[in-house]
């Protein structure tokens, strides 16, 4: 089963691990996450479970969101996603969403959305390298040619154009848990994640691992942080 | 306090040596070597410090070969075991940025605080 939490990107760190190197983390909130319902084939035509996340006032949803929060036992959510599960796999009754669903040293994939660039020009947008800056340039930023003369006789498909950067979902694969705080309800994660602090973000154990292995150890140490403490030194 | 302040705090050595910008300093660290851990010294002249909390790290210049090294060392890493202070210095500046420049003598030495303190 692969299911997930949704959360909230509340900032970058870093953190030391057990060999004294520095890493660059990201903490995610995921407290708050509440199972709404679990689909099944026989009743919706497809295996998920539904969750919602964060907190929101009752009177900013509609009564039908409402009655369905009620129904779960839960209070009004502000995101709600599902978690598609595979024919045969139902949750456990008692099965909890919360950050004990991962493990350090496990793999994530962590999907957002990207900060919002506004319309931006070819060589933000598509890496292009643009022209002279000088000897007499007087077109800098510009696209230059796009196309050939009579044949093709048209633009190609997917020629690069200016036009409206960022501010959609991203997905980021295999990235490693460093710490999991249950008393905060809070990951810790390796590398930077898409989107400002404060933006949503979906976590999901990573699809391209089997359930349940740990990373690979980083460069042959074991990799399981710690918090500040001494260099452990692994013996022969 | 937000979760962010917490993780730094837990990492922060509950001691650091004290020194200061100017002196010469006599760091050890941590080198593992194949399943061996030793200490390292690296001696030179504190160039600055930079950050705040746990990013907070120093940079300490020496003439290597006859080469000038320079070495930013973060304050609370875990392969920092300690800084000793060889001499103390009295510089008027927080960057002693100027060191790069020199050569010779002045390369290596800033005045100590005792001759400061004769004038």
């Amino acid at each position: 089963m692969r299911i997930g939490l949704l959360g909230k990107k509340i900032g970058m760190t870093r953190v030391y691990d057990d060999k004294g190197r520095a890493q660059a983390v990201t903490v995610i909130d995921v407290n708050g996450n509440a199972k709404l319902q679990v689909k099944t084939k026989e009743t919706d035509g497809y295996n998920a479970v539904q969750v919602g996340y964060d907190t929101q006032k009752k009177q900013r949803v509609t009564k039908a969101q409402l009655g369905h929060f009620e129904k779960a036992g839960a209070e009004a959510k502000k995101i709600v996603r599902e978690f598609r599960l595979k024919e045969g796999e139902t949750p456990a009754e008692d099965f909890k969403l919360d950050v004990n669903l991962f493990k350090p040293g496990q793999m994530i994939d962590v999907i957002g959305t990207s900060k919002g660039k506004g319309f931006a020009g070819i060589m933000k947008k598509h890496n292009t390298r643009g022209q002279p800056q000088s000897h007499g340039s007087m077109m800098h930023r510009r696209p230059g040619a796009i196309g050939c003369r009579s044949t093709p006789g048209r633009i190609w498909k997917n020629q690069s154009m200016p036009g409206h950067m960022g501010h959609e979902q991203i997905t980021v694969q295999n990235l490693r848990v460093v710490q999991v705080r249950e008393k905060e309800q809070v990951l810790v994660i390796e590398g930077a994640v898409p989107g400002p602090n404060g933006g949503y973000l979906i976590v999901r154990p990573a699809i391209k691992r089997p359930v349940g292995t740990l990373a690979k150890p980083r460069h042959g140490v074991a990799s399981v942080a710690t918090t500040g403490a001494k260099i452990a030194i692994k013996k022969k | 306090m937000n979760i962010i302040q917490t993780i730094e705090q837990e990492q922060l050595k509950p001691q650091t040596s004290k020194f200061k910008v100017g002196d010469t300093v006599r760091v050890h660290t941590r080198v593992v070597e194949g399943d061996k851990e030793r200490i390292q010294i690296y001696t030179g002249i504190v160039m600055g410090f930079r950050g705040r909390g746990l990013n907070e790290a120093f940079t300490v210049r020496r003439i290597s070969y006859g080469e000038g090294v320079e070495r930013v060392f973060p304050i609370h890493s875990p392969r920092i075991a300690k800084v000793e202070i060889e001499r103390s210095g009295s510089v008027r500046r927080a960057k002693l940025n100027y060191l790069r420049g020199r050569k010779g003598k002045g390369a290596t030495t800033v005045r100590e605080e005792a001759q400061q303190l004769a004038k």
